[in-house]
């Protein structure tokens, strides 16, 4: 029996796990996928939002500057990357400049420190790279960068650490109430905690119903994003929103902790939950739209283009509470944008509801700190050769676009949350991320992850179940004969 | 800090060559960096023919053209590291290197030839609308399995691209046992050799689709299908043409890119056109002393003629590093006009050559029954006939220095059309 169970393991699911497990409480945290980090924490802004965009008394308002200032400690302990570049929202007329004055005055409200309004000249002393149709912005100091699943990866890790017990591959199929406790299924297994914190995502009233009567629906609404090459990377210095007008909330632009230039995202809602394909009307969207930021966009240098899924709910605002009727049984629902930025405060909501329901006790020990993968590239000379001398395999460049070493990408399969498949090494240590998007390094990539989990070529999956890179040849003949059989 | 009189970045076809003929003019102190496990490159996994037909006058298999220079380049003694990879070049030529033998190594060298070769454009690069499956590999990728690594990809594949490295896949991925029911081009024209599209496609029974394109990609794990439509003048898909490609698998054959990050760094001025560097009539890049040879200076169509390139390559990174700097003579810039995307060299210092230069050009369409146009200012010095020429098929003009020095400050290529 554990006093915990945790359902998903994306950033919200991770953020709560890591913050519970300063607590003497026995922790499950299920993910229905293969690896954490798999849906939404994936595939978004990767922004810690400043603060300014929720309406004040929401929930969002609440925790959105709340949650902001504490990643620095977080990001520190946990070895993230986490930049404060700051964001401006760009106005390009006089009408929008009211807008900036309203999200001015609203971001006071919400606890926003140190908002500013400049005007055109600042603005592009700031970002030369910038329209010079600019005829103002709103400057949040405040708002950073960050990598959102090597946070949420780093939190699974931490969480691990201090005694949290994840389990992959467990997808909720039922849950049902016993006497003080609940069971949850999955098929046939099943396995029972006093309480249940439900982090399922865009699945979270899928969960909900499980136990509860339905009273909120999950509306998915995709985003597609471009990811362009280092090279354009430093064409911004801070995140670039546009102004939001009646015509749509805007995109925004932004150079990624790792050097990328990225811009997104379209807004679509959609049927499917796991509609993830990008669109000709997504490109052709944000095609226009950077051309709106900036004239002489090098659109010749994009990468990659991916789809992310908002698990938007109707009242617009965050559900993060105990339900009524039955106690125990906490929804973290709807966690749309600024979700990421809100994750830490949201973690300490939860904590204190679940302080009011079971009085909590804090470990003696807990140990705060976790290490990144080294990143061989960044190392001093003398570092780098230390390194090689402890450990060759840090001597081996596998992916030749970001020189990733075999020693990295061995790292990232070995740890406690370790890759298992060619995406989940990606995420973690980053080859095949840059221009030729894995062409050379995938398959070095693949032979590796055999050799460290002692499995074959054709188990190597891309990402998800069913997302085989190999298929085994059939035998035509008899005489034929074959390690591929 | 290592010396060498010269350093090749890059084993494959381009550096062994320029190595052995810099070694075959008297240079001593070469060191070739390779970053692969082998020797030989790309050549490895291109296990079909066709291979030195210009060289040898015979045709070989790629493992087999690798391996007469790999025979002659041991014969010759010559320094090599394998698994090793240069980080970064400056533009005094000094080097950083790794490796799990060596560890981190400081390098000085007199010359540097570059000789990386080139990478495969991406589906990201391209942007394909739809999900992000797996069994989407860009055809080298793909070659590299079935060839050298013996396993199979996928079962039913669609490739876009009809480059020759997508024309060979089609026939090869049938060998394996799969079918493959298109290759979809979305220029009116194959990028690829005529004999490819004749013996991979062709002799398959495998439709080439020109002026088609991939318009979405089906499968939320492992790909299910592609969508592919036809595309009007403005290379826009046409509705109403659409029709879906059931496959488990996509190969990419949608253009090569030289891949010139070191180049980059070291602050070596590129031509945008080929994506390699600018070069003299030596070879030598903007960075005095820095050559580049093969596809990192320009994507070839034939390995013969990134032989023929590189030779000449390795003898003047030898004289470079062996003969006084002679100063005088004229530079002549080469032009690409009407017809004509790009020519290698950028520029001709007379002085430099001995009695006649080869220039490498492409053109940006199929051309038939045309002259091919040679002239120094306004003087022409040169007129071929040409039954065929495509953008596919690198052309190469041999030119007596008579005629340049004669000549004015430029000399321009064009495409005289109708002219008989």
């Amino acid at each position: 029996m554990f006093d915990i169970a945790i359902i998903g393991a994306g950033i919200i699911g991770t953020m709560i796990s890591r913050e519970l497990s300063k607590y003497k409480l026995d922790i499950i945290l299920l993910e229905k996928d293969n690896d954490v980090a798999n849906g939404a924490t994936k595939a978004n802004s990767a922004i810690i939002h400043a603060g300014y965009d929720a309406l004040p008394n929401t929930i969002k308002a609440k925790t959105n500057a709340e949650g902001n200032a504490m990643f620095d400690q977080l990001c520190v302990d946990l070895s993230v990357p986490f930049s404060r570049i700051g964001s401006l929202v760009v106005a390009k007329c006089e009408e929008e400049k009211k807008v900036l004055t309203e999200l001015y005055e609203r971001g006071k409200k919400n606890g926003v420190p140190n908002l500013k309004i400049l005007e055109k000249e600042e603005v592009l002393q700031m970002e030369p790279s910038l329209t010079n149709k600019v005829a103002g912005a709103l400057f949040a100091p405040s708002a950073g960068i960050i990598g959102p699943w090597e946070l949420a990866i780093a939190l699974a890790e931490n969480a691990i650490e201090n005694g949290v017990e994840l389990k992959l591959n467990y997808e909720v199929k039922n849950i049902t109430k016993e006497k003080d406790y609940y069971k949850i299924y999955c098929d046939e297994d099943y396995l029972e905690a006093k309480y249940v914190i439900n982090c399922a995502g865009i699945y979270a009233d899928k969960i909900n119903n499980m136990i509860n009567s339905p009273y909120f629906e999950i509306m998915p609404d995709t985003g597609e994003y471009q990811l362009y090459d280092k090279s354009v990377g430093k064409l911004f210095n801070s995140i670039i929103f546009q102004c939001p007008t009646d015509k749509g909330k805007g995109v925004l632009a932004l150079s990624t902790v790792h050097g990328n230039f990225m811009i997104g995202p379209t807004s679509e809602r959609v049927k499917s939950k796991e509609n993830k394909g990008t669109t000709r009307r997504g490109k052709d969207f944000l095609k226009e739209n950077i051309r709106d930021l900036c004239e002489e966009f090098p659109y010749s240098k994009i990468i990659t283009a991916f789809t992310g899924l908002r698990a938007k709910v109707i009242s617009e605002d965050f559900i993060i509470e105990e339900t009524g009727n039955s106690s125990g049984f906490i929804n973290v629902a709807g966690i749309d944008s600024p979700g990421l930025s809100a994750s830490p405060a949201i973690a300490k909501m939860v904590v204190n509801i679940l302080n009011n329901i079971a009085s909590l006790e804090k470990k003696e020990k807990f140990n705060e700190k976790r290490k990144a993968i080294t990143q061989f590239i960044t190392l001093s000379d003398d570092e780098k050769s230390e390194l090689i001398k402890k450990d060759k395999r840090y001597g081996k460049i596998i992916c030749r676009c970001e020189n990733i070493t075999e020693g990295e990408i061995v790292d990232s399969i070995k740890r406690s949350v370790g890759a298992t498949t060619v995406d989940g090494v990606k995420r973690r240590a980053r080859p095949g991320s840059g221009r030729c998007q894995g062409g050379f390094c995938s398959p070095r990539v693949m032979e590796i992850l055999t050799r460290e989990l002692n499995v074959g070529m054709y188990e190597i999956l891309k990402s998800n179940k069913g997302s085989y890179n190999l298929i085994k040849r059939k035998v035509e003949n008899e005489n034929w004969s074959g390690e591929n059989v | 800090m290592y010396n060498y009189d010269i350093v090749v970045v890059g084993g494959g076809p381009a550096g062994l060559a320029a190595a052995i003929e810099a070694r075959k003019n008297g240079v001593r102190n070469i060191l070739v960096v390779e970053r692969d496990r082998e020797l030989g490159g790309i050549l490895n996994q291109c296990i079909h023919n066709g291979f030195g037909l210009h060289i040898f006058k015979e045709e070989l298999t790629g493992p087999e053209y690798a391996e007469r220079f790999i025979d002659e380049f041991h014969r010759l003694e010559i320094e090599y590291k394998l698994d090793t990879m240069v980080l970064n070049i400056t533009e005094d030529k000094t080097m950083k290197l790794v490796s799990s033998e060596y560890g981190l190594m400081h390098v000085k060298a007199k010359a540097i030839i570059l000789a990386m070769g080139c990478r495969e454009r991406t589906r990201g690069a391209i942007n394909i609308p739809g999900t992000r499956p797996a069994g989407i590999f860009s055809a080298g990728t793909a070659q590299r399995f079935v060839n050298m690594e013996g396993y199979m990809p996928g079962k039913k594949v669609v490739i876009l691209g009809s480059g020759d490295i997508g024309l060979i896949m089609a026939r090869t991925m049938v060998w394996e046992g799969a079918k493959v029911s298109a290759v979809v081009e979305l220029m009116p024209y194959s990028g690829g050799l005529t004999r490819n599209i004749v013996q991979c496609l062709e002799d398959f029974d495998i439709p080439l689709l020109l002026n088609h394109t991939i318009i979405n990609i089906k499968g939320d794990e492992r790909l299910e299908g592609v969508t592919v439509a036809e595309v009007d003048s403005s290379k826009k898909a046409i509705k109403s043409t659409e029709k879906f490609f059931e496959c488990d698998t996509l190969l990419l054959s949608v253009g090569l890119i030289p891949e010139n990050e070191l180049s980059i760094n070291a602050g070596i001025e590129l031509d945008r056109k080929t994506g390699g560097a600018v070069v003299n009539e030596s070879m030598e890049t903007s960075v005095a002393g820095i050559f580049a040879c093969g596809n990192v200076l320009h994507v070839h169509d034939l390995v013969d003629w990134v032989t023929e390139e590189s030779r000449k390559t390795g003898k003047s990174a030898a004289k470079y590093v062996y003969e006084q700097p002679s100063e005088g003579g004229r530079t002549i810039e080469t032009i690409a006009e009407e017809g004509i995307s790009y020519i290698v060299p950028h520029e001709i210092r007379t002085k430099k050559v001995e009695d006649k230069i080869d220039i490498y050009l492409r053109v940006d369409n199929i051309y038939e029954d045309v002259i091919l146009l040679i002239k120094t200012d306004s003087k022409i010095i040169k007129r071929i006939k040409k039954k065929h020429l495509a953008p596919g098929e690198m052309e190469s003009v041999s030119i007596s220095i008579e005629d340049i020095i004669s000549g004015g400050a430029k000399l321009t290529v064009e495409i005289e059309k109708g002219g008989q």
